[in-house]
């Protein structure tokens, strides 16, 4: 830099220094661009920092290179017995035990599910996937038809498969009423008396709706009444059929399934029945009628309020209690239940939380279009409700598949409760087994519940993109 | 029936008697609902009254009376086997609260060091941090308990090569560094006391963990009024504090005077009655520890697996709580010449904290009700004590389980009015 003050022979001493050469744009200093600026702002900004940095590096270093070690260099991948992975009789560091996974994995998988049977269950493992999948790849076409697939038929067809079907029904309605045809015999394990029952009873209540239905709405009311619950027991003629039939299955009891099998049971029971209970006790917490509301309410606060292993107590121990004796109810059926009831409650608040999000002029918009409040939550309300809370309720999903392992405190064994009775076999006793277990079952958790968290925050953003557009 | 059908002629009031009126129509669902309520209670009643008998099982709360006849590994008020059912509902019930107390203290620390540490700008530590979140998260909590319990804590070793942990490493650590630096005069004795005094007071090892035992003599009474009074006068400080900060302005080192009072109070009134607190260490004899306080395996692993797993929730309930206050705040106080600390403490903490509260209370919730998994390890909780041994003593399941939802709702309830109070109190700061 020349003095200004200083004279110039071309520049007059009053006028300022002004550059006559052009000067070329000159980079940054390095110490504040690229990689040296990045290291600067994100690792070593201050001494603070620089030892967070280092205590951060240090913790990876213990953490990390022992945990590779264990579970894929020292690891033992083949072996029979215990002896693989003992570390005397191999002479090294032994890590983790595989050949413990190995021989348990079809326990872990399908319990104790006769080996014979088990492609029943390999063909519901790989039809919920099939199904699954193309219901949520948003790009697909035929959600509507996918999701009568999923949530409609194959609960029915897994069913069938899991328990081999054929449960001689014997009274519907008018048995319950106290006419009774269950004397009446038939083949391949339908029993004709209950069908008649069924036909009589479908005949008696579609003549009562359309009966009531005409009497308080006029003509075209009987009429929709009379088709609706028509379709409703059709569909149910159909379910009923499908789970009665002999299929020639052989039937396994539940307290023989067991590991994943049990867990995926559990979850998708919950799953689905969750949803359309909670809409309703989500719809019933804001009704108007004083009575339904406040029903709901309790119900929702009551089974929100208390641990959901009570829940399951209740639902093993108490429940039987409460029914007519002459009922002995299933073990798997009774968790199920008490997962059902628990499940529902939270889906409630979930879709509660939509619902209020609403705004207002949506109800008065289709009021105003002239639509009954049954239509203008099925058409309006809800679809909108529902689209905000998804990320809600995959969460609940989330929640709902970490419970499942409550089950194995009722003695119902899921993947953990798998893992826990294989734990115990003499066989395998090794110091590594414990940790081969729980870190094996630990993957599977993991990445089933950091997979739905993960297709959440994808689904979040979409929607909420869509949403701002 | 004809006057309900709309054919019929309109009433003198000039109202028609139709379905269509709302009035009507929400009285005959309700009542239907009612009905159909009633009928599923006396159903239930009398199917329980029949199904009862059938099975010869007694009902009522009368077995509270009785005699328990078992042992709980853990109890914080006297216990033994010829005490009634009553008195084991006490215990499993206190055990409950201890872990559900200890837990939601470790879990908020946790969780709120987790929480900050994925905001930061290191990227090793925000990796650090987020990894711990992702994995305590989407492991179930049962299995945590189970991984701390059987794997961790189970395969630890027996009491005779326990892990020690005392202030003797680091004491004697510093000495034979004194000594070696030339001040031995200094690094002589502390090791000597490192060797003598400072001798390991916690142990772990597969039997669960034993720390010294305090034991309070005649006078120690006068300290917990000490630190009582402490507290109080720290409220009261804060309280002027505050009332002189909006009048003038100016600031108080509320906190650190509220510390000193809090440390200094007690240590005084221990020096008045003459240091009446001793400490009892255990001491290995023979195949087990004599003398200090033996916390369970059962009651370490839940804990660290109920605050491990809570406190990722809570992580992420902290980072979207700061994330909440928008960037603007900061700047306004910056602007308004707040140095960092105060821009935090007044005008980011209590902002985040309204978005903090209402989640974190009802994962202060879920961690209690969690708690009951203790069962899968054997902690004597109330679950444990209750649904579990008395369950299978007395076979009342209708009786036991209700007091069980009761005592859990009942903490529920309560927490949720309190945080309730809370945050409407919280709200009307706002504007």
């Amino acid at each position: 830099m020349t003095d200004i003050s200083a004279p110039r022979p071309s520049i007059t001493p009053a006028t300022p220094f002004v550059s006559t050469a052009f000067h070329e744009p000159q980079p940054a200093p390095v110490a504040t661009r690229g990689p040296i600026l990045w290291a600067r702002q994100h690792l070593f900004g201050s001494v603070p920092q620089v030892l967070l940095t280092l205590f951060g590096i240090w913790l990876l270093y213990v953490t990390v290179p022992p945990l590779i070690k264990f579970f894929l260099i020292d690891a033992v991948w083949t072996g029979t017995n215990r002896d693989a992975c003992l570390a005397e009789k191999l002479g090294r560091p032994v890590g983790a035990c595989w050949p413990f996974i190995w021989a348990k994995l079809d326990q872990l998988i399908y319990g104790f599910y006769p080996a014979s049977e088990r492609w029943r269950v390999n063909v519901v493992y790989w039809l919920g996937a099939i199904l699954l999948l193309p219901l949520l790849i948003q790009s697909l076409p035929y959600k509507r038809l996918n999701a009568i697939l999923f949530f409609g038929v194959y609960p029915v067809v897994a069913f069938v498969l899991l328990t081999g079907g054929n449960l001689d029904l014997q009274r519907f309605v008018l048995g319950w009423l106290g006419v009774d045809f269950s004397t009446i015999g038939g083949a391949q394990g339908l029993r004709i008396g209950f069908w008649i029952d069924y036909v009589l009873s479908t005949v008696l209540l579609t003549a009562i709706a359309y009966g009531i239905s005409r009497f308080l709405a006029g003509p075209e009311g009987g009429r929709s009444a009379a088709q609706t619950t028509l379709s409703v027991l059709g569909v149910l003629a159909v379910v009923l059929l499908a789970v009665d039939i002999d299929t020639g299955l052989p039937q396994v009891e539940t307290r023989l399934w067991g590991g994943l099998l049990v867990t995926l049971v559990i979850a998708v029971t919950g799953i689905t029945v969750s949803l359309p209970f909670g809409i309703l006790l989500a719809l019933g917490r804001r009704s108007r009628l004083p009575l339904v509301k406040w029903l709901c309410i309790i119900f929702i606060e009551f089974w929100r309020g208390v641990p959901l292993i009570t829940v399951l107590f209740f639902a093993t121990y108490m429940l039987p209690l409460f029914l007519p004796g002459r009922f002995t109810i299933d073990g798997l059926l009774r968790a199920l239940v008490g997962v059902a009831l628990f499940a529902s409650a939270y889906m409630a608040e979930v879709v509660r939380g939509g619902l209020q999000a609403i705004p207002k002029g949506q109800y008065e918009g289709a009021m105003a279009v002239g639509l009954r409040s049954g239509l203008m939550m099925r058409l309006v309300v809800l679809p909108q409700a529902l689209k905000l809370v998804i990320p809600g309720i995959v969460n609940n999903f989330i929640g709902l598949f970490k419970d499942t392992t409550l089950v194995l405190i009722v003695s119902i064994f899921d993947l953990l409760g798998s893992m826990r009775a294989a734990f115990t076999d003499p066989n395998w006793a090794s110091p590594t087994t414990l940790f081969t277990g729980f870190g094996f079952a630990g993957i599977i958790y993991f990445v089933f519940c950091f997979g739905m968290s993960r297709y959440s925050m994808a689904l979040e953003k979409r929607l909420d993109r869509a949403h701002r557009h | 029936m004809s006057e309900v059908s709309p054919a019929a002629p309109p009433r003198p009031r000039g109202r028609r008697w139709s379905w269509t009126d709302p009035k009507l129509r929400s009285q005959v669902i309700q009542i239907t609902v009612a009905v159909i309520l009633l009928w599923l209670l006396w159903s239930f009643y009398s199917n329980a009254q029949s199904n009862l008998s059938r099975l010869g099982i007694a009902s009522g709360f009368g077995f509270l009376d009785n005699r328990a006849g078992f042992a709980i590994s853990q109890s914080l008020v006297p216990y033994n086997e010829s005490m009634s059912y009553g008195r084991a509902f006490l215990v499993g019930l206190l055990n409950t609260l201890l872990v559900a107390f200890l837990g939601i203290i470790l879990a908020t620390l946790i969780g709120f060091l987790m929480g900050v540490a994925r905001l930061s700008k290191n990227v090793v530590i925000k990796a650090l941090a987020s990894a711990y979140v992702e994995i305590t998260r989407n492991l179930p909590p049962l299995f945590q308990i189970m991984f701390w319990y059987l794997a961790v804590l189970a395969t630890l070793p027996g009491p005779r090569q326990s892990w020690g942990f005392g202030l003797q490493p680091l004491l004697g650590a510093i000495g034979s560094g004194l000594s070696s630096i030339g001040l031995g005069f200094l690094g002589g004795p502390l090791s000597t006391y490192a060797a003598t005094l400072a001798a390991p007071g916690v142990f772990v090892n597969n039997r669960g963990l034993v720390v010294p035992r305090p034991i309070f003599e005649d006078g120690s009474m006068a300290i917990l009024y000490a630190l009582i009074a402490a507290l109080i006068l720290s409220f009261l400080l804060g309280r002027w504090a505050k009332k002189r900060r909006e009048a003038t302005g100016h600031f108080f080192p509320v906190f650190w005077t509220s510390l000193g009072l809090i440390i200094v109070l007690p240590l005084l009134a221990s020096a008045a009655m003459g240091f009446p607190v001793g400490v009892e260490k255990p001491e290995l004899r023979g195949f087990n520890f004599v003398g200090g306080l033996r916390v369970i395996p059962e009651f370490v692993s839940l804990l660290l697996a109920l605050s491990i797993y809570t406190g990722g929730f809570i992580a992420e309930i902290v980072r979207s709580g700061i994330l909440a206050v928008s960037k603007g705040q900061t700047e306004a106080a910056h602007s308004l010449g707040l140095r960092n600390g105060p821009t935090l403490r007044l005008v980011i903490i209590p902002q985040a904290m309204r978005v903090i509260v209402p989640p974190l209370t009802s994962q202060y919730l879920n961690l209690t009700k969690n708690s009951s998994l203790g069962v899968a390890v054997g902690y004597p909780d109330l679950f444990a004590v209750f649904a579990g041994t008395t369950l299978n003593q007395t076979g009342q399941a209708i009786e036991i389980i209700a007091i069980i939802m009761a005592v859990y709702l009942t903490i529920s309830i309560v927490t949720s009015t309190i945080m309730g109070w809370y945050n409407k109190r919280v709200a009307l700061v706002e504007r």
